[in-house]
């Protein structure tokens, strides 16, 4: 599989030091969305194709993707998403897979009209040594009301980068524990936590 | 529920707080019948450990019996069981090499960025110890909830006594991989720093794992005498010169091993410790590691030091040059207490290791804010404290 690389060395576009790394990102997308790249793997010790068939059904992402009120499909391949933003507000748009590799890599844009244009992709590769499944995850997307917007964001911890980086650990956590950890002493801060 | 809660630098109280319950399905509910303070609570009664929160539950060392079970545990309903004091899931890549202590899903996902700015990865959750370590609650209190319930706590047969066990949850495993990470072999010279808890079941486990001689290093009279009853030999640091008594008592050559179990909380009025403790102090660094420094000068040529003692920032003045030049291997982590507790609890049947004869004292749960204080401010007399919440106060 093409992987997302810059020029110089190996390493992963998401790592670079310097230049237009989202646009460059962007040339490998089929329908890129947004400026802002995030990019992020994690080791999952699970098979590649439960993994894929996990996250292809998109009712299941809110279980481990914490800003993510609700998925609702609306076809094979369309879904309609609530985020959670900052402030107890709610932001949303439609999905649309625009490529599907069973076993392999699931990307998707928003449609026209969304809250937070965004578009990523996420690959799903056999680790080393049998050590089950390298996850990456690569997101474009507008920040809402821009530079200042992603401030908020980050202030507020929605910030997607900080977000990709938990929900991938949590993605990981599920996956091979069947639980999401929690330190909530009882159901009432647990249901706080969920806010 | 009553429970034991920090609440700033030489501030605990015991409140009454809200009672566990199952969250996860793996999850169990335990009523604590001991619980133990850890030499690494006065760490946080100290204010030495960041991301502590008013009205964290401490407590890291119980055991108790089983009132309630998530579908995924395995425990079953009145079942006495000791908790390992590290969270750890039992089916990532570190779990399945028994590294337990190096979990990938013991902290909850939002708690591992501070670790992994910090170490470079997240590590397991703890219990009772700092929100940095996962932030949940600990054992010095009526009940617990034990997350991962199939993977940590061990069974512990009828009749045996909670007083035996209960230094499975950390400081027995802890001295025992003290040792092993010491590769001792038989024939071997093997010095100890520090002889609280895990120094001395280092001793101990030394002696077992083949060690002709033990030399334990302490200024506490009490604690010495301890490790000389486990035949080992001792120096006083306040009495002897430290360095030069290892030389001469070792023909020059140095000790085989060394353990260092003191850690960022050093004692002792040496000129790195007192420059360890300004930088402390202004905020410049974080741990005084005196006696990690002096076990690689003492350490013979090409020597193995094992490091059990806890340090948990960064350290000025490391002995690199010294520890490059001799060859030596360091080896350390926190315990890996899953991976130790079957072996050591027949250990413990077959009485090959005794460990009640560390309690000093033994006092109710509501009286635990005065075991910090004595811990604190007795270190001779107070060996270890164990807290039971069923025990009746005594009468004034």
């Amino acid at each position: 599989m093409e992987e997302i690389q810059s020029r110089g060395d190996d390493a992963p576009l998401s790592t670079a030091k310097h230049g237009d790394t989202a646009g460059r990102a962007s040339e490998t997308l089929a329908e890129a969305k947004g400026d802002s790249l995030v990019g992020k793997t994690v080791t999952i010790d699970r098979p590649r194709e439960e993994l894929y068939s996990f996250w292809r059904d998109v009712g299941n992402l809110p279980h481990f993707m914490e800003n993510v009120v609700a998925v609702e499909p609306l076809d094979d391949r369309r879904s309609r998403w609530e985020v959670k933003a900052p402030g107890g507000t709610t932001v949303g748009w439609i999905s649309v897979i625009t490529e599907d590799k069973p076993g392999e890599l699931i990307a998707w844009a928003s449609e026209e009209g969304a809250d937070v244009p965004n578009s990523g992709r996420v690959e799903f590769r056999d680790a080393p040594d049998g050590r089950g499944t390298w996850v990456t995850a690569t997101i474009l997307y507008d920040p809402p009301a821009g530079i200042v917007g992603k401030v908020i964001a980050k202030i507020f911890q929605r910030e997607p980068a900080i977000q990709a980086r938990r929900d991938l650990r949590r993605f990981k956590q599920l996956m091979e524990t069947g639980e999401v950890a929690t330190a909530a002493r009882n159901r009432r801060e647990y249901e706080e936590e969920q806010q | 529920m009553r429970a034991l809660t920090w609440h700033g630098k030489h501030d605990v109280r015991v409140e009454t707080v809200d009672d566990p319950e199952i969250v996860n399905p793996r999850d169990a509910i335990i009523r604590i019948t001991s619980t133990a303070i850890c030499g690494s609570d006065l760490h946080l009664y100290d204010g030495y450990i960041p991301t502590m929160q008013k009205g964290d539950i401490l407590g890291h060392e119980f055991m108790g019996e089983v009132i309630e079970v998530g579908s995924g545990s395995t425990l079953k309903k009145g079942q006495r069981v000791v908790v390992p004091f590290t969270i750890s899931c039992g089916n990532c890549f570190h779990c399945g090499k028994h590294q337990y202590s190096a979990c990938d899903n013991g902290l909850p996902a939002d708690n591992q960025d501070i670790a992994q700015s910090i170490y470079g990865h997240p590590m397991a959750g703890l219990f009772g110890y700092s929100h940095m370590t996962g932030g949940y609650a600990g054992g010095q209190a009526e009940y617990v909830r034990v997350p991962f319930s199939d993977v940590g706590p061990i069974v512990i047969p009828d009749g045996v006594d909670d007083d035996k066990v209960l230094f499975l949850s950390d400081i027995l495993p802890t001295g025992w991989m003290a040792a092993e990470n010491a590769e001792i072999e038989p024939g071997d010279t093997v010095a100890v720093w520090g002889c609280g808890p895990v120094g001395l079941f280092a001793v101990q486990s030394a002696f077992l794992m083949g060690a002709e001689r033990v030399i334990a290093i302490d200024h506490f009279p009490r604690r010495l005498e301890l490790a000389r009853q486990f035949g080992a030999e001792t120096i006083n640091y306040e009495e002897s010169k430290t360095y030069d008594a290892l030389m001469e008592m070792t023909g020059g050559i140095g000790p085989d091993a060394c353990i260092d179990s003191v850690g960022l909380e050093a004692h002792g009025a040496f000129a790195d410790n007192i420059w360890d403790q300004i930088k402390v102090s202004t905020f410049m660094g974080t741990d005084r590691a005196h006696s990690i420094r002096q076990a690689i000068l003492a350490c013979r040529k090409g020597g193995r030091v094992s490091m059990p003692a806890v340090y948990g920032g960064f350290v000025d003045k490391f002995p690199l040059g010294a520890f490059m030049q001799k060859g030596l291997t360091l080896k350390t982590g926190q315990t890996h207490v899953q991976h130790y507790m079957p072996a050591l609890l027949n250990a413990i049947m077959e009485d090959k290791i005794d460990t009640t004869f560390l309690i000093s004292h033994r006092m109710p749960l509501e009286d635990a804010a005065e075991g910090y204080r004595m811990f604190h401010d007795k270190q001779n007399e107070v060996t270890k404290i164990v807290l039971k919440p069923g025990m009746q106060p005594a009468a004034a």
